[in-house]
């Protein structure tokens, strides 16, 4: 036979009586294979988490939605904006228009606290006060159970995912704001984003609630086109009665989310760096395990005239073998239990809570495959080495 | 101990199997200590809270402010010996990710609620007497390699100074130390009286307050009776024991140590598998030799014990390097660069490393050790 055809068949001869005789090293293979596994769910689990929350994130965002803030202040939270201001960033050029005027709502942003379900503890539930025109700007607002609050009156309405997350929040319940009883009157559903996690009144009314005048934190608004953002961001930096920071909306919630996003990747990142050089060590041991068991039939081989590098493939092949095995079940498992999970957490940055589910994204899904893969190959390397490299005569005599 | 020879060179009869159980072994036990670090990094020292002390806050939320004449009426109610102030300052230093703590206070009282905070008495005094004059600790100062005598600016996101000015401009006076070993390292302090004059709205009213009581027993007592103080005002008040306080902000992160504790399970689980199959592999290979020990008068029991020694010596070194190891890791710094206001890890953790050092060698070894222990001398000999 030609050369490389020979190569090749011997790689494969070689490679399936491998694998023909893995049951009988079945303990050590599974082994590996549920090492693996482990790494690959406990990766994939922690990154769906970060991945969750920037879903979360980006689903709020619309190319077409501008969010105005006190110049200096990078959360809702923290800004200021007065009344007038706030008439003046909806009188700037670019905002889209409907009979009632520009589209845009000067908003009000407080938390207040109630029970978190999972912990029964205090947690920081947003609270926020719209203005008329909120709900043309979020255009994937739509209420799934009883009503719309009546504006002017101190009523409420909760994003689903507020619902699931706090305590008291079913229609027909009330908040205690300022001293007063606020009834829920329904629950929104906001396309799966952010303002899912909070809860929406009338900003006149909470306006007195909270003692804030004719104050607002930020202006949200609708652009006539997403090009039209220039225009509108230079007509309001150049205005001498302002001070304030235009950004867009899908800028707005990436600052927002940056912080907690890059904490809960650097943290999985590390913990799935650690566990995989545990697996590493354990698909070595498996492999040494397999090559020594069987040094003789290699010894033999090598004796027939097969050369050391197919011997040396063939077992990376086994190795990468189980380790695709694992790490498919460790992704799919993964997958399984995680996906659609659903959590909050304390955004630091806004120091409010955000409700979001677990994503196990494809791309997700392949990494930890790929990572499942990196393993095996390190895990064989070693092994197939060593096999290849003991000296026939010895490795025959060997017992 | 006579047979711990034969352990240790039972052990080295395959150096390569054993050096590989160990390091996964080892890896396991140092994600185990990190993570015991990282989940006490998110519940900020709940292990030192005083519990003498209790935090006030507004019943609605801790973002709204509380009058800072509310001190003088804390400090009346039965049970509060000393009541001090706090106020979120949310400021910016360099940029946005340099997040840490900064709070304007009355230097003399604050010192005294927190007496685990050390300052030199020069340092101390020079606080009093320079009107825009601040503290750091040790912690945020080495990561930003602040001395004493720096001037620190810190951008303002919500307290404007007079005037619309957002800079606020600080002279570090003292860098503070722990007197125990969760003491929060990462706030930055300054006086009040500059802040309240200087401000462009909001005098008067501060965050929350700290009030140390007289007897931790009646905490709860005394927290009621603060809250009744201040019932049906403008400014209601909701006070609990510090601890209470930390865990329950911790809490909002999420349920932490049950994340830590699933993760920490995983691997355990996985590792356990590798060196019980590894043990289990390396009894099956020595049939012969344990039925030649029974043979020449080792008992049932001596072989037992052999096997699981085995295990024991193997886990509890592979255990503690990796306990060590985690050591050195949480000692080089915690992985957000600074962003988690304590991290080590607690020592209750090395007890219960030591505990899940014993659970595990016992598991992994007791298979193999009772199938050592069960070996009929005469069928293994034939084998």
């Amino acid at each position: 036979m030609a050369g490389p055809l020979n190569w090749l068949s011997q790689i494969a001869s070689i490679a399936m009586f491998n694998i023909r005789s893995l049951p009988q090293r079945m303990g050590s293979s599974l082994t590996a294979i549920f090492g693996i596994a482990g790494v690959v769910a406990v990766m994939v689990g922690v990154l769906s988490i970060a991945q969750g929350i920037l879903q979360t994130m980006n689903h709020s965002a619309s190319e077409d939605n501008v969010v105005v803030l006190r110049s200096g202040s990078n959360t809702e939270m923290m800004s200021i904006m007065l009344g007038d201001d706030a008439r003046i960033v909806a009188e700037a050029p670019g905002l889209a228009r409907n009979e009632s005027g520009a589209i845009a709502s000067p908003e009000l942003f407080v938390i207040i606290n109630l029970l978190k379900q999972s912990t029964g503890t205090d947690a920081n539930v947003p609270l926020r006060g719209i203005s008329g025109n909120a709900l043309e700007i979020r255009d994937e607002f739509s209420i799934v159970e009883g009503r719309m609050f009546e504006w002017g009156l101190n009523e409420v309405v909760v994003g689903v995912g507020a619902k699931i997350e706090f305590e008291g929040l079913e229609v027909g319940s009330t908040i205690t704001v300022a001293q007063e009883d606020w009834p829920v009157v329904g629950i929104f559903e906001a396309g799966g984003g952010l303002a899912e996690t909070e809860i929406w009144v009338d900003a006149s009314v909470l306006q007195p609630a909270y003692r804030r005048g004719n104050s607002y934190q930020a202006v949200y608004a609708k652009l006539e086109s997403p090009e039209a953002f220039q225009e509108f961001k230079d007509a309001l930096t150049s205005d001498p009665r302002l001070n304030v920071k235009p950004m867009r909306e899908s800028e707005y919630y990436q600052s927002q989310s940056e912080m907690l996003y890059n904490l809960i990747t650097g943290l999985g990142t590390l913990i799935a760096v650690i566990m995989g050089l545990g697996a590493v060590f354990g698909a070595l041991n498996t492999m040494y395990t397999a090559v020594s068991s069987r040094s003789r039939e290699i010894a033999t081989l090598r004796a027939l005239g097969f050369h050391s590098s197919p011997v040396v493939i063939s077992i990376l092949l086994e190795s990468l073998l189980l380790a695709l095995v694992g790490g498919v079940i460790g992704a799919v498992a993964a997958w399984w239990v995680f996906d659609g999970f659903r959590a909050a957490t304390l955004n630091f940055t806004s120091f409010s809570q955000v409700a979001f589910a677990f994503d196990v994204s494809p791309s997700l899904l392949i990494r930890g495959i790929v990572f499942a893969m990196v393993i095996g190959l390190i895990g064989g390397l070693f092994p197939a080495i060593r096999a290849a490299r003991q000296p026939v005569a010895t490795a025959l005599r060997e017992l | 101990m006579k047979y711990l020879y034969l352990v240790w060179s039972n052990l080295k009869r395959k150096k390569m199997r054993t050096i590989l159980t160990l390091l996964s072994i080892m890896v396991a036990f140092t994600l185990f200590g990190y993570l015991g670090a990282i989940r006490q990094g998110f519940s900020q020292g709940i292990d030192v809270a005083g519990v003498d002390r209790l935090i006030v806050r507004h019943k609605v939320s801790i973002i709204q402010l509380l009058p800072e004449a509310y001190e003088s009426r804390l400090e009346q109610i039965e049970g509060v010996e000393d009541a001090v102030y706090q106020t979120w300052f949310g400021g910016i230093y360099q940029k946005p990710s340099n997040f840490f703590a900064q709070m304007p206070v009355n230097p003399q009282e604050y010192l005294e609620m927190y007496p685990e905070f050390l300052l030199t008495d020069e340092e101390r005094q020079a606080w009093f007497k320079t009107r825009s004059g601040a503290i750091a600790g040790r912690g945020i100062a080495d990561r930003f390699g602040w001395k004493v005598g720096d001037r620190i600016p810190i951008n303002a996101t919500i307290w404007t100074r007079k005037g619309g000015e957002r800079t606020w401009e600080f002279d570090l006076v003292g860098i503070y130390d722990g007197a125990e070993k969760g003491t929060d390292l990462t706030q930055f302090l300054f006086r009040y009286d500059f802040f309240d004059e200087s401000r462009q709205f909001g005098q008067g009213q501060v965050g929350w307050y700290t009030v140390r009581i007289s007897d931790p027993d009646h905490a709860a007592e005394t927290a009621a009776a603060i809250d009744a103080e201040f019932a049906n005002s403008p400014y209601e008040t909701k006070a609990e024991p510090e601890g209470a306080f930390l865990q329950g902000f911790a809490n909002q992160v999420g349920d932490i140590g049950f994340i830590m504790m699933s993760i920490v399970a995983a691997v355990f689980f996985t590792i356990l598998l590798v060196a019980g199959n590894t043990m289990a592999y390396a009894v099956r290979e020595r049939t012969n030799e344990l039925a030649v020990l029974k043979a020449i008068g080792f008992t049932d029991a001596a072989v037992l014990g052999l096997v699981l020694g085995e295990s024991f010596v193997l886990t509890a070194i592979g255990g503690s390097i990796g306990l060590s190891l985690a050591w050195i890791m949480v000692s080089a710094g915690d992985p957000t660069g600074g962003s988690l206001p304590v991290f080590y890890i607690p020592a209750s953790n090395f007890v219960v490393g030591a505990v899940l050092i014993v659970l595990m060698a016992l598991v992994a070894g007791i298979l193999p050790a009772v199938q050592a222990q069960r070996l009929r001398i005469a069928d293994a000999l034939r084998r």
